[in-house]
């Protein structure tokens, strides 16, 4: 039986069991810390195509394609894709899912999508609404980049609190056919507002946001921090670190010894000079594929919390001088043993 | 009294927000800005001192100064080295004509997928429009109090 | 001597402008605004000329520069021809560098490609 757990948890009955994760990455990530993992590196910043928008479709076509090939089903046994990506109107998702002849449903929760995907892909599955759904997002720092901030030869310095956009898309295959890794349960994020405006330091806007989602999730269902092997956060970097570190001292939780970041993982700083980390929905989305999923697979982490952040404004709302929301979803994922 | 108080606590975050964020040594960040800054004047008097040397008056040789700095400029941009040149001199980037120029090319190289006219046509005003405008504008209004004044005279 | 002037002048105008970029939240383009219009008011009210007389490039390369050609222009022109020499003057005198840095980052576009950052 499924079970509502607090006022924003679901319990799954049955584990969902991710039947492959495939990730395809840039050549900066490729020449970080977690450049071999990754399934497949793409040097080129163009992708092969024509612009940076066509080149973030075409990292995620690839990476869908991958997550299939290595979950042994055809884009025919998937039900549905729960896709999204940092674009306005999230159109990297809208011509690469054009291409794949998917029922799909787009969604935007910027960094954060990816928990979002697959939260939503496994209570798809979980519900028996599904056999097989797919969690898909992406990123590219050029497009990100050229929307958000500036055009890519503009001379600007970078604050010390920025993040680096990955250029990167990672993709999960969800069903209820058995394997070693699964998540048992979600919990929803609600969006926290701080009052904070500065878009250059992301991981402070998120990090509030972050712990309001650790609490619940700890809450709903009942767990100490310890209760999880890692506690892994999407795109905080390293400032957003010491603050969700400081703002869950006070509500009395230590998440220091199994805390990590998906943006501080992905890249080195003191080599590649990204400054915070690495953020963008790709961020979350491949360091899960490559290097959070294997290790739930071989069963060195028995159970963790995998908590996507996402900054939810737009060039508009930044301009007409509005705050910076912050959301944080949050997926357990557990080692599972084969039974049989 | 909600507002007021989700207000006080925005502030309070800020506040600390602010000081557990690192930020780069203002001194060092200076002294690069001097550095750079002062190298890209020296340039610029340079050229000046040429053109007024090869027989240009001095209005005729500041154009030249002009000109040749955002030639310079335009083509590092579009090489991509005015970009990592900014990084290291920051604001010794910017405040010169060639920060100007820069902010020109770069929009129009970068949005050329979308168009002529609403790509590169439009957005190569993105950040030289607010200054032409504002330049334009400020010295009309200075302008006018001039005219104003002289006319009391 | 012109050299050591525009050296010091000119870079003391970027190290203050740094304070500005790395201690408020002042974006860049705002910055550029505010110099060009800083340039307008110190012309208007005679200081810029001594200035730059002293600091030779060190005063015209930065920004402020092209804020004294726009008001020197229209100065110009309003003592020429009166109230048109308003409308006319401004952009007259910065020609160059607005036709210059159009033409150029025109031309830009259609010999460069965009290229990623490393």
């Amino acid at each position: 039986m499924n079970e509502r757990m607090g006022h924003q948890s679901i319990r799954f009955g049955e584990p969902v069991y991710i039947r492959s994760g495939a990730s395809v990455a840039g050549k900066k990530e490729g020449e970080g810390p977690l450049g071999p993992c990754f399934d497949e590196i793409e040097k080129d910043p163009l992708a092969g195509e024509k612009t940076w928008e066509q080149a973030e479709s075409a990292l995620q076509h690839r990476a869908a394609l991958r997550a299939l090939d290595k979950a042994g089903i055809k884009n025919t046994d998937l039900r549905m894709i729960f896709a999204g990506d940092l674009l306005a109107q999230c159109t990297a998702s809208a011509y690469n899912l054009a291409q794949l002849d998917v029922p799909v449903y787009g969604l935007f929760g910027a960094c954060s999508t990816m928990g979002e995907a697959l939260s939503l892909a496994s209570m798809a599955v979980a519900g028996d609404f599904a056999e097989y759904a797919m969690a898909l997002t992406s990123s590219h720092f050029a497009s990100a980049e050229k929307e958000f901030r500036f055009p890519l030869a503009y001379g600007n310095q970078r604050p010390l609190s920025a993040t680096w956009t990955v250029t990167g898309s990672g993709a999960c295959v969800l069903s209820k056919v058995k394997s070693r890794a699964a998540v048992t349960g979600v919990t929803t994020g609600k969006i926290v507002d701080f009052g904070l405006k500065d878009s250059m330091n992301m991981g402070a806007c998120m990090a509030p946001a972050a712990c309001d989602t650790i609490c619940t999730n700890l809450q709903d269902f009942g767990r100490q921090p310890e209760e999880y092997d890692r506690i892994i956060t999407g795109d905080l970097g390293s400032v957003g670190q010491q603050i969700l570190f400081d703002l869950l001292e006070k509500q009395g939780y230590d998440i220091k010894r199994q805390h990590l970041d998906c943006g501080m993982l992905i890249f080195d700083d003191a080599v590649q000079d990204t400054h915070a980390g690495g953020s963008g929905c790709g961020c979350s989305a491949v360091v899960f594929a490559s290097y959070i999923l294997p290790r739930i697979i071989s069963g060195e982490w028995k159970r963790i919390l995998f908590v996507p952040t996402g900054a939810l404004m737009s060039k508009v709302s930044f301009a007409e001088g509005q705050t910076v929301p912050g959301i944080a979803q949050a997926v357990v994922v557990e080692h599972m043993e084969e039974k049989d | 009294m909600e507002n007021q108080k989700n207000e006080q606590t925005a502030k309070e975050y800020e506040k600390y927000v602010k000081k557990v964020t690192p930020t780069h040594s203002l001194p060092v960040n200076m002294a690069r800005a001097f550095l750079v800054g002062g190298l890209i004047c020296v340039l610029g008097q340079y050229i000046l001192n040429t053109a007024q040397a090869m027989g240009a008056d001095k209005e005729e040789a500041g154009c030249w100064c002009s000109l040749i700095l955002i030639f310079l400029s335009v083509l590092f941009t579009g090489l991509n080295i005015y970009p990592k040149l900014a990084k290291f001199g920051g604001a010794g980037t910017l405040v010169p004509i060639t920060g100007f120029a820069n902010s020109v090319a770069a929009p129009a190289i970068e949005y050329q997928k979308e168009g002529q006219v609403f790509g590169i046509g439009s957005k190569i005003f993105t950040i030289a429009g607010p200054v032409i405008l504002y330049g334009v504008v400020s010295s009309w209004v200075l302008g006018l109090i001039y005219y104003v004044m002289q006319m009391w005279r | 001597m012109d050299y050591i002037n525009a050296f010091w002048v000119g870079g003391l105008i970027c190290a203050l402008v740094q304070i500005l970029l790395d201690r408020t939240k002042l974006m860049p383009g705002r910055i550029m605004v505010l110099l060009v219009c800083t340039g307008a008011v110190l012309s208007a009210f005679r200081i810029y000329d001594p200035f730059a007389e002293y600091a030779g490039a060190g005063a015209t390369v930065p920004l402020i520069g092209f804020g004294h050609l726009l008001y020197q222009g229209v100065n110009d022109a309003v003592a020429e021809c009166g109230v048109l020499g308003l409308f006319m003057g401004g952009l007259k005198a910065s020609a160059t560098g607005i036709s210059a840095a159009l033409i150029f980052g025109y031309l830009a576009s259609l010999v460069f490609k965009p290229k990623m950052k490393e």
